[in-house]
């Protein structure tokens, strides 16, 4: 097995990318109007958000292949929560740096605690939790059971995180708000930011499976190699 | 009885058990030989239910070894005792007692610290205790529920002249008795001695498997240390 | 079951009442915790009644934290946990068994870790204690209930008990934000009606993680 399923799929999906990207770029700081009150600063918005989005997809992915996994004991299903983890991972610290980049000149500060940027870093730390798992686990079997219980855990935490600093918040307000609706002139270039980060999500989580993939094949050839010693 | 079919172990690019294939008839006393990393060791535990393997199935009895059904079969004794240390003799076995649905009345567990020759002593931590007089607890500890099964994994490591000669007799005793045994031993002659069947484990095979009575001691030690030393 | 769960509790219990090993390091910690942050918040000491609720649990965290890397310890000494993996039963009845014996051993640290705080933060508590009583009970029983099942995954890894802290706490933060607002509720204000929606968020997370870890366990336990 040295090529991917559906490899054409991958060179259709970069193409994509490329064009996507240069138009998502257009769309987003020429195409869509100037925000009222933040100018041009609101334009990091259209990065911010779908990566939060695509993070919590990557997440989503992670908790199915998890039970997969500990259902059928298929270490493909193992290879497909770790590089969506990864993935999602990369998204969320998009996240986690272009909060503060945003935050800095728009609210003087940059933190803040909303429900949205909190629950995004701890989602982050408890993802990064599963990686520090994974690296701690010797036998690829034992790592596998392991990092899905977690990933599990992780997952149906998240929520409850979420709702526990919100309602917390809303007993310690603060001055911050956060962007609430959308200028419909603006939803042309939010949704093809969306449309294109999650092309960027499918292509990278394909690239990484297939790292993984390959790996797994040589950990098998090299178990061939030790029994014919 | 015990069918293993195309057993396999891995543990990553290592594999420790690799097609292996073995029936055990009730009643059967089967000495397991084999060098360090043969993968007895891996071989008792699936057959315990403690691991899963990684390929191949295993029936204890037409169950899986990992089910409640199997287990009441099964007793393992590694050389680990799991015992917990902070605990007496009677502290210990009352607690697998109670585990195990059996009788936790003084009287009983008294007679089982007894049947071990530990009468006396088990009203003190197994901290306490000598090796031998740890491994001899271990064993009450480990056929408590009397299975029908017994898997020792290198039973005798580290026992003296008595700890040796009491597992021999119960050994015998528990064979006499019609258990099944499946014994990991370093010591050829000691599984000799015991056992009904000779079985060596190499490289994650059966290499060689002979009935006790068609072989001579010397002559298996010979074709033994033949088939482990090629290379 | 219910009489499984008794054996395996007992067990844990009988063990730690004889060495103490674990209550006597998590008394400890708790109340150095407790002196550490008393020394931290030096500057804010006509305001310290503020930052009691936030300082009690994270001391309770760290050393229930403490109780749980304990916790399967002596189950790896000797492979102790083999030979219960042997007995014909629900493994969920070892989950379960330990869980209660980690609460109850978590309790009786907070109640001293509780009395300590105070002796130093000069409190007078008596008509809160009902209250107090019920959401320590209900936070230290979420956070036994997904520790149990993280320790036994920390356990089966190369850095047992540093990583155990690492996996835990981002876990329990929901825990944390509202065992730390309902203790302020009612510590510093009267209105224990808002105590509903905190206790309401602990129970829902300690009835969802106590049937995800039983469900779970056993995957962590085999080989």
């Amino acid at each position: 097995m040295d090529q991917p399923k559906y490899k054409h799929l991958d060179a259709i999906l970069g193409g994509l990318l490329l064009v996507g990207m240069i138009l998502a770029l257009y769309m987003a700081f020429i195409g869509a109007p100037r925000e009222r009150t933040m100018g041009d600063l609101q334009r990091i918005f259209y990065f911010h958000v779908p990566s939060g989005m695509m993070g919590l997809a990557a997440f989503a992915v992670n908790f199915f292949a998890s039970l997969m996994y500990l259902i059928k004991k298929d270490r493909k299903w193992d290879s497909l929560a770790l590089s969506a983890t990864e993935v999602g991972l990369m998204f969320l610290t998009i996240v986690l740096v272009t909060g503060p980049i945003w935050a800095k000149p728009a609210w003087f500060v940059w933190w803040t605690w909303s429900p949205r940027l909190t629950s995004s870093l701890v989602l982050w730390i408890l993802y990064l939790a599963y990686m520090l798992v994974r690296n701690y686990v010797p036998d690829p079997d034992r790592r596998a059971v392991m990092s899905a219980v977690f990933g599990i855990v992780a997952f149906v935490d998240a929520p409850i995180v979420f709702f526990s600093i919100r309602w917390w918040r809303d007993n310690h307000p603060s001055a911050m708000i956060e962007t609430g609706d959308l200028d419909p002139l603006m939803r042309p270039a939010f949704y093809t930011c969306i449309a294109v980060f999650l092309i960027l999500l499918v292509y990278l989580m394909r690239r990484r499976y297939f790292l993984e993939s390959a790996r797994l094949e040589a950990e098998r050839l090299e178990r061939l190699v030790d029994l014919a010693r | 009885m015990i069918e293993a079919q195309g057993l396999a172990k891995y543990f990553g690019r290592f594999s420790a058990l690799r097609n292996l294939a073995i029936r055990v008839p009730q009643g059967q006393f089967i000495a397991l030989f084999g060098r360090n990393g043969a993968g007895k060791t891996t071989f008792l535990k699936i057959l315990a239910g403690l691991s899963r393997p990684s390929a191949g199935s295993v029936k204890i009895c037409a169950d899986k070894p990992d089910s409640q059904a199997a287990r009441a079969m099964i007793g393992y004794l590694s050389h680990n005792t799991a015992l917990y240390l902070d605990l007496t003799a009677f502290e210990n076995l009352r607690f697998y007692a109670g585990l195990l649905d059996i009788s936790t009345s003084d009287a009983d567990l008294e007679e089982k610290i007894a049947s071990v020759g530990l009468a006396g002593r088990g009203r003190e931590p197994v901290r306490n205790y000598s090796r031998g007089m740890q491994q001899r607890l271990a064993i009450a500890r480990a056929f408590l529920h009397d299975p029908g099964i017994l898997l020792l994994d290198e039973p005798f490591t580290g026992l003296d002249q008595t700890g040796t000669e009491f597992l021999k007799n119960y050994l015998s005793a528990s064979h006499a008795r019609g258990k099944t045994c499946l014994m990991a031993i370093h010591d050829e002659a000691l599984g000799y001695e015991l056992a009904d069947r000779l079985v060596v484990i190499d490289k994650g095979n059966v290499a060689l498997d002979l009935p006790r009575q068609s072989v001579g001691l010397e002559d298996f030690q010979k074709r033994y240390r033949a088939l482990t030393e090629e290379r | 079951m219910p009489g499984k769960v008794w054996v395996v509790f007992r067990k844990d219990l009988l063990i730690e009442l004889r060495t103490k090993d674990s209550l006597n390091a998590m008394l400890f910690f708790g109340i150095v915790v407790l002196v550490v942050f008393n020394f931290a918040l030096e500057s804010v000491r006509d305001t310290i009644r503020e930052a009691v609720p936030g300082v009690l649990w994270i001391a309770f965290v760290f050393s229930g934290t403490l109780g749980l890397n304990r916790m399967f310890a002596a189950e790896k000494e000797n492979s102790c946990l083999q030979g219960l993996l042997m007995v014909p039963m629900d493994r969920g009845i070892i989950y379960l068994g330990k869980m209660l014996a980690a609460t109850v051993f978590m309790l009786i640290a907070e109640v001293v870790i509780f009395v300590f705080s105070l002796v130093f933060f000069n409190l007078t508590v008596w008509a809160e204690i009902p209250y107090l009583v019920l959401v320590f009970v209900i936070g230290t029983l979420g956070f036994t209930t997904v520790g149990t099942l993280l320790s036994a995954i920390a356990a089966n890894t190369r850095m047992r008990e540093v990583l155990l802290p690492l996996i835990l706490f981002p876990v329990v933060l929901p825990i944390l934000v509202n065992a730390v607002e309902a203790t302020r509720i009612i510590l510093n204000t009267a209105n224990y009606g808002a105590l509903k929606l905190p206790l309401t968020i602990l129970s829902t997370f300690t009835i969802i993680f106590g049937t995800l870890s039983y469900l779970l366990f056993d995957f962590v336990l085999e080989d």
